[in-house]
C-alpha cells in the first residue's frame, strides 16, 4: 500500500504567510478513521479492466495502484460507494460490513 | 497614449453587457430581474451570435447563478454575474463564499428597492445591506462609468494582491433604462490595459489543492488575512483608474471624486446617480456666490477613511444623502461616514438626508434645501439630524 508521505504542518506565523482564499494544498486523512463504514467497496479483479476511474474518483485516495492489481486501503476507506457507482464494468460491488464476500 | 474609441448610443443595462464582450469571461452564470434584465438578454445575444466567446449559463435561481459562478471561479475561469434587489439578497448566502475563497468574480447589480412595500425601482438598501460580505462595492453615476467600472473591476478583482470579488452598482432604471452615447475602449488597447487571468487559487490536476475548505483553527486568521488584503485594494483602485485615464481618456479620481470642494463650507456626500443632480446644483449655487461642494463617494467597500477625514478637516458641515436607512438608527452611509470622521479632534456638523426610497424623486430643489440647510448649521443653526426628503407626510423627527 502506497500511502501518500506524511508532511510536517507548520502553522504560519505572520497572517500574511495564509494562502489567498480557504485554500491548502490537497492532502489525505493521516490518521485510521474508526470503522465508519457501512458497506465496503471489493472489488471483482476478475472483471477490473485497471481504467484507474475508481483510482480517480476516491475522495479520499483509498485505492492504490501502484501494485499489479488495484488495492483498497480500508484503514481509509469510509465506504463512499463513488468507486462502485463510476466502474463502468460493474466490477466493484459493496458488500454490507460484517457480511462475507457474498453479502451473507 | 490615448486611444479614441468608438461611440454608440446605449442604456446603462446595455453598457454593461458591452462591457462584458469587451473583456470577455469565459463563463456567465445569470438569472433575469427588472432591471437588470436588458443587460443579461445582451450578453446571451452576443454568446448567441457568437461575438462573445463564453459558455453562458441559464440558471434557475440567483443563487444558483452565483453557485455556478463560483464553481467556475474555483477551476481559474473568468466569470460574470448580474443581479438586482431580492436576487441579490437571494444570492447572499454565497456571496461570502466567494470573497472567502478570494475569487474574483465581478458582478452587476442594479440597484432596486427591497420588497415590501413592493418596488421596482432604485434605491441602496439592496446593495448596502451586503456590505459586510467581503465584497468590494463600487457605485456609478452614468452608463459611461458602469461601463468603464466593469471593465476596471476585473483588473483590480484579478490582481494578485487583491483577488477579492466586486459588486459594480448602478442604479435601477435611472442608468439602466436610460439611454446615453457611450464610447467603447479599443479592443486592442484593453488587451494590454487587462491581460488574460490566470491564477494558482484554483482547482488543478496538476498542483492538488482543496479550495472552500473547512478551517476551524484557522479561521480567525484567514479572516486577518483577507481583511489585510483588502486594505492594499484602495491603492491597486487609484492606480488602476490613472492608467486606464491615460489609455482611454476617463478617470474618475479612484475612491471618491470631489467636486468643487475647495474653500466649500458645506458639501453633500452622495452615492450613485444623484451625484448628476447635484453636480447642477453645486454649479448653480456657487454662480451664486454660496460655497458649497460635492463628494461623490464611489467606493463603499473598502470604505475611503482618509479622504472622508481630508474633506471633514476642511468643511463646516457634511450632509450625507441616504437612499436607504437601517431601520432603527439612521441612513447606512451616514453611519460609515460619521465613524470615519470621529477621528477628527474638531468634527463638522453633518445632517442625514434619506432620500429616494422606492425610486422617490430627488430634485435639483431638493437638494438646494439640503445645501441651505447645511450652511445655516454651519453658522451654529439648529437643525433635525435626520431628515426624510420628498415624503408626502409629516413626521415627528
Ligand atoms: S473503475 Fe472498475 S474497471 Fe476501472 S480500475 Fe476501478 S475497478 Fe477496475
Ligand atoms: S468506497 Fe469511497 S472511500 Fe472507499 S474506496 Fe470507494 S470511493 Fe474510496
Amino acid at each position: 500500500m502506497d500511502r501518500p508521505k506524511v508532511v510536517k504542518y507548520k502553522e504560519p506565523e505572520r497572517a500574511e504567510d495564509y494562502p489567498v482564499g480557504a485554500t491548502f494544498k490537497a492532502g489525505h486523512l493521516v490518521q485510521t478513521n474508526s470503522g465508519w463504514r457501512t458497506f465496503r467497496p471489493i472489488i471483482d479483479q476478475d472483471k477490473c479492466i485497471k481504467c484507474l476511474r475508481c483510482f480517480l474518483v476516491c475522495p479520499d485516495g483509498a485505492i492504490d495502484k501502484s501494485g499489479e492489481s488495484l488495492e483498497i486501503d480500508y484503514d481509509f476507506c469510509k465506504g463512499c460507494g463513488v468507486c462502485a457507482h463510476e466502474c463502468k464494468v460493474g466490477a466493484i460491488r459493496m458488500v454490507k460490513e460484517g457480511a462475507d464476500e457474498d453479502g451473507r | 497614449m490615448r486611444m479614441a474609441g468608438r461611440k454608440i448610443f446605449i442604456s446603462g443595462d446595455e453598457a454593461v453587457a458591452e462591457a462584458v464582450r469587451l473583456v470577455s469571461p469565459h463563463v456567465i452564470s445569470a438569472y433575469p430581474i427588472t432591471p437588470q434584465t436588458v443587460a443579461v438578454e445582451r450578453i446571451s445575444d452576443f454568446v448567441e451570435d457568437g461575438s462573445l466567446q463564453a459558455e453562458y449559463i441559464h440558471v434557475e435561481s440567483e443563487h444558483s447563478a452565483m453557485s455556478a459562478a463560483l464553481g467556475a471561479a474555483a477551476v481559474g475561469a473568468r466569470t460574470f454575474t448580474a443581479t438586482s434587489s431580492q436576487g441579490l439578497l437571494y444570492m447572499a448566502e454565497v456571496l461570502p463564499y466567494v470573497s472567502g475563497a478570494r475569487f474574483p468574480i465581478v458582478m452587476m447589480n442594479a440597484n432596486r428597492a427591497l420588497a415590501v412595500p413592493w418596488a421596482l425601482l432604485s434605491d441602496h438598501r439592496d446593495s448596502l445591506s451586503q456590505l459586510d460580505s467581503g465584497w468590494i462595492q463600487v457605485y456609478c453615476e452614468d452608463a459611461q462609468e458602469t461601463l468603464d467600472m466593469i471593465i476596471q473591476a476585473y483588473r483590480v478583482a484579478e490582481d494578485e494582491r487583491v483577488m477579492t470579488p466586486m459588486m459594480v452598482n448602478l442604479d435601477g432604471f435611472v442608468l439602466t433604462h436610460t439611454y446615453e452615447l457611450v464610447e467603447l475602449p479599443d479592443q486592442a488597447a484593453l488587451k494590454s490595459f487587462l491581460p488574460d487571468y490566470s491564477t494558482d487559487n484554483k482547482m488543478d490536476l496538476d498542483v492538488p489543492k482543496s479550495v472552500c475548505l473547512a478551517a476551524m483553527n484557522h479561521y480567525m486568521e484567514y479572516m486577518m488575512k483577507q481583511e489585510l488584503d483588502m486594505r492594499n485594494v484602495e491603492s491597486i483602485i487609484e492606480e488602476t483608474d490613472r492608467e486606464y485615464g491615460d489609455m482611454f481618456g476617463r478617470s474618475y479620481g479612484g475612491m471618491i471624486e470631489q467636486y468643487m470642494c475647495d474653500g466649500a463650507d458645506a458639501v453633500l456626500v452622495t452615492l450613485g446617480s444623484v451625484t448628476g443632480t447635484a453636480r447642477v446644483v453645486v454649479d448653480s449655487m456657487r454662480s451664486e456666490g454660496y460655497k458649497v461642494g460635492l463628494v461623490k463617494l464611489r467606493f463603499m467597500r473598502p470604505f475611503p477613511k482618509a479622504e472622508i477625514i481630508e474633506i471633514g478637516s476642511k468643511v463646516k458641515a457634511i450632509g450625507v444623502v441616504d437612499k436607504d436607512i437601517s431601520v432603527g438608527y439612521e441612513g447606512i452611509v451616514f453611519t460609515n461616514v460619521n465613524s470615519a470622521l470621529s477621528d477628527l479632534d474638531r468634527v463638522p456638523q453633518r445632517l442625514n438626508f434619506i432620500a429616494g426610497l422606492g425610486g422617490r424623486n430627488v430634485s435639483k430643489a431638493h437638494i438646494r434645501d439640503m445645501y441651505m440647510q447645511l450652511l445655516e448649521v454651519a453658522e451654529g443653526k439648529e437643525k433635525e439630524k435626520i431628515q426624510f426628503v420628498n415624503a408626502r407626510c409629516e413626521y415627528n423627527g
